[in-house]
């Protein structure tokens, strides 16, 4: 018998900033939300956010995959493939294919789904940034975030028993190419279609795995709807316990990037033979069913999705959220904008500006980032190995908190930083409070988009503090 | 080591120098006619009688053709260098090898920068293309980054070192406000300098020098025939100049306390010039305070303090006006203004009045020491940096 079809990694990211949805009320008016809602930094993307994720999913299974898979409803780039991005930054070999699968938040299940029987197996990697007009629904309960999936046949730490689809054209959510916000038909209409839609698919998926569903003990249920969700979610009748918390109170809703979030979440907590049920509601529905294996518990990720949602600072003002969102213009600093990245330097610099290799010298073990021809402390030239720097952590040497630089959040703050294994590298440090930061302070690297210029998309590394309790 | 030195084979017996401000009325060439006039009135010579020139710009223009269209000389050698900050004193440099070396007998060193016209307030420059991957800080955040390091390093406290910066400024204005041709020539508290709103680190604006324009020259002939031009020239001890292997940033061993171009450049200087205790054997020095943390370490790096004396020292006025060396008698960057390739000349300047006895009397230096004036000039950061020292004397031998 062959090896079973399923997940062999997995990781969610939840961005580090929070908007409670007071805030929104404080400013519009009307009532006060409830919870808080997760947002890309300004310095993060579905890209970023989607590294993030894949880092995280291969360093529990480091090994090749056959193809990676980008799916995104608000991808950084058209035309051009941002699954590029990913494969650079994860360093992998030319031979994996990189692509997309963007557009509708449906893709994602389709990518997740599609991606079990690919040769090699594949990295599925789904982000997605969502909001919508100033104190609209899709505002305050939209969220940003990201989930990565290596799936395929193998030691899987969680076996796919059965898929179930429904599809049927219905106009429920519409977005034309280039605009900001998608427009929906009025809820309740798509609600009546959605809840039938989602049965079957259900029905059909339970049929294939040969289960019924009182035999499913965690179901995650979301989708574009929240009340078709819900109506769908009080028609199925679960066990107390069972229905896992959809965590819209507190990160809102992420798009294509839900479903993976709360299976993520759900393996976080999932015992070795439990029965998981996902099901999304999104221009018809999927339901998806698994089964935790034994190699569940030795797949648990350092950073559980409960810990990232607990780690979050939620003190974003609503003003640095819609400036962070491109919908409240503020004033340039009196200084240049950033050029471009160059095209032919960022392609012969493409391990260091995506994958974080600096180099080492042969002769004396000096650690160079940027990597270098010539070593700084022996000066042999072309003795260089390459190395890979971004799981490494590291130590503020000195710091600045600078005011003048540009930056769509100032002040931004620059440090320089002592690697663990040796070497010296100065960055920017983001997702921090400028006021706690120090000489002697712990961080860590994540990838991110430095800036903008020509419609280029400078992405590069920067460093984050490390948060008490846990580990990349 | 490093250079062989020219002590007292050539002498500056001209100089000129525009007042340093925001010239909205007046262009780059402008302010070369007016450096270069002035200049040539002091050394009693016209243009005829110099032979070749070197012109020292950071951005205000190329080649030697911005220095012969400006001044529509005739066909004469031009040579535009750049180096940073430190494109004045390399201008300088180059020019008093050209008469050692016996190549030309008179010869000019222009420094000119027209920074307001770029339309911000701070320094800009055209960066060549990249992949976008260098950390892009502010000139104030780069400087800042001594200040928690130092901190550090020393254990001096954070507050204690803001005071001593604080007190750098103070004395900086101090002096510019007894120079007619400074950007800046009002006094400031040491109340206000702390209290200004905040740049970068501990930086605040009273932290930061001068952006302004402003252009500074210098004609150099071989040191015999330098009393055929003025009673009182200034002898050439030593020029040194350094450029660092730039490492620093990713250099584990470097700790942001020091500038080790400056060590290096200072080193073979002294050599040069035969000062075995700098802080005893000079009457001033005209130091690089971009920042005011800068010159702190500065007053380590150049020997005038003991490693992590610099506070102590500035605390008990040391390098005022009236101290035991003074420092940027003029003003410096810090209140005179800093145009870029004109800085390094206008270092010379406030030596050739110095050492002269002709600076105004509410900031003439008393004679001490062997009557040696250093100036210092850097370009670039903490890490990765070019650095230019240069002692001139009254005397020679």
């Amino acid at each position: 018998m062959s090896d079973p079809v399923g997940i062999l990694a997995y990781a969610g990211y939840v961005p580090y900033r929070r908007l409670r949805r007071s805030a929104i009320a404080a400013v519009l008016g009307g009532a006060a939300g409830r919870g808080t809602r997760a947002v890309a930094s300004y310095d993060e993307d579905t890209t970023t956010m989607a590294a993030e994720a894949a880092r995280a999913a291969l360093r529990a299974r480091p090994s090749d995959v056959g193809s990676v898979v980008f799916c995104s409803s608000f991808p950084p780039y058209a035309d051009r493939t941002n699954a590029t991005a990913l494969h650079a930054v994860l360093g992998l070999p030319e031979h994996v294919r990189a692509e997309d699968q963007c557009g509708s938040v449906r893709s994602a299940v389709g990518a997740l789904i599609g991606a079990l029987h690919r040769p090699g197996g594949a990295l599925v990697a789904i982000a997605d940034t969502r909001t919508g007009p100033a104190g609209s629904a899709d505002e305050s309960g939209g969220g940003d975030g990201a989930a990565a999936f290596v799936v395929g046949r193998g030691d899987v730490l969680a076996e796919v028993l059965g898929t179930g689809a429904a599809t049927s054209e219905f106009l429920d959510r519409w977005r034309a190419p280039g605009e900001p916000w998608a427009q929906t038909w009025e809820e309740r209409f798509g609600e009546e279609i959605y809840a039938g839609l989602a049965e079957r698919a259900t029905d059909r998926a339970l049929q294939a795995a040969g289960l019924e569903a009182a035999h499913v003990d965690h179901w995650a249920v979301t989708g574009l709807s929240p009340r078709a969700a819900r109506r769908f979610t009080q028609g199925l009748g679960l066990a107390e316990g069972v229905l896992v918390d959809d965590l819209s109170d507190r990160m809102g809703f992420a798009g294509a990037a839900h479903p993976g979030l709360l299976l993520a979440a759900m393996l976080d907590d999932a015992r070795p033979g439990d029965t998981l049920a996902v099901t999304v509601l999104a221009d018809g529905a999927d339901t998806l069913l698994l089964r935790a294996t034994d190699a569940i518990a030795r797949a648990r990720r350092p950073e559980p999705i409960a810990a990232q949602l607990a780690a979050g600072d939620a003190s974003l003002s609503y003003a640095s959220f819609l400036t962070w969102k491109g919908e409240l213009q503020r004033p340039a600093p009196r200084r240049p904008s950033p050029d471009r990245a160059v095209a032919p330097a960022a392609f012969r610099g493409t391990g260091w500006k995506y994958g974080f290799v600096g180099s080492t010298c042969e002769k004396c073990g000096t650690r160079h980032l940027p990597p270098q021809r010539v070593c700084l402390s022996c000066h042999s030239v072309d003795t260089m190995r390459e190395e890979q720097m971004a799981d490494e952590q590291a130590r503020i040497a000195t710091y600045t908190i600078d005011h003048l630089a540009y930056s769509p959040a100032p002040p931004t703050i620059g440090v320089v930083l002592d690697i663990d294994g040796g070497g010296r590298f100065s960055c920017e440090l983001t997702d921090c409070d400028p006021e706690t930061v120090h000489v002697g302070q712990r961080v860590r690297f994540t990838f991110r988009r430095v800036s903008d210029a020509g419609g280029i998309h400078n992405y590069f590394w920067k460093a984050r503090p490390i948060v008490e309790g846990t580990a990349p | 080591m490093s250079s062989h030195g020219i002590k007292d084979r050539v002498a500056i017996v001209g100089m000129g120098c525009t007042r340093f401000a925001e010239h909205w009325d007046k262009s780059a060439d402008d302010l070369i006619v007016d450096a270069v006039t002035e200049t040539l009135d002091s050394a009693g010579v016209g243009r005829d009688a110099i032979d070749a020139y070197w012109l020292g710009t950071l951005t205000s223009g190329y080649s030697g053709m911005m220095l012969s269209s400006a001044l529509k000389l005739d066909y004469k050698p031009v040579t535009r260098v750049e180096n940073f900050c430190a494109s004045g004193s390399e201008a300088f440099r180059n020019a008093c090898y050209a008469v050692a070396s016996g190549a030309y007998d008179v010869v000019m060193a222009v420094g000119v920068e027209k920074l307001k016209d770029s339309g911000y307030s701070g320094l800009t420059r055209a960066n060549p293309p990249d992949d976008g991957t260098s950390l892009s800080l502010s000139a104030p955040a780069r400087f800042s980054l001594l200040v928690p390091a130092y901190a550090e390093k020393y254990g001096v406290p954070r507050e204690e070192i803001k005071r001593a910066m604080t007190r750098v400024a103070y004395k900086n204005h101090f002096n510019g406000a007894r120079n007619s041709r400074a950007q800046f020539q009002q006094e400031v508290s040491e109340e206000k300098i702390a209290g200004a709103a905040t740049v970068a680190g501990d930086l605040g604006v009273f932290d930061c020098s001068g952006v302004s324009d402003g252009a500074a020259a210098a004609i150099i002939v071989r040191a015999e025939d330098a009393h055929r031009y003025t009673d009182h020239p200034l002898y050439v001890k030593a020029l040194a100049f350094a450029a660092g292997p730039g490492t620093g940033t990713y250099d584990p061993a470097y700790d942001y306390t020091t500038f080790e171009e400056v060590v290096r450049s200072a080193r073979d200087a002294y050599e040069q010039a035969e000062v075995s205790s700098p802080a005893d054997d000079l009457m001033m020095a005209e130091v690089h305070d971009c920042f005011t943390p800068t010159e702190l370490v500065l007053m380590e790096d150049l020997g005038f303090s003991a490693r992590g004396r610099a506070v102590a020292d500035t605390m008990s006025d040391k390098y005022a006006l009236d101290g035991e060396l003074p420092v940027n008698p003029d003003g410096g960057l810090k209140s005179f203004g800093h145009p870029i390739g004109a800085s390094g000349l206008r270092m010379l300047y406030e030596c050739w009045l110095q050492l002269r006895d002709q600076a105004p009397p509410e900031r003439q230096i008393k004679p001490r020491g062997r009557r040696y004036g250093l100036t210092h000039n850097l370009g670039g950061g903490p890490g990765e940096c070019v650095s230019f020292v240069a002692i001139v004397g009254a005397d020679q031998g």
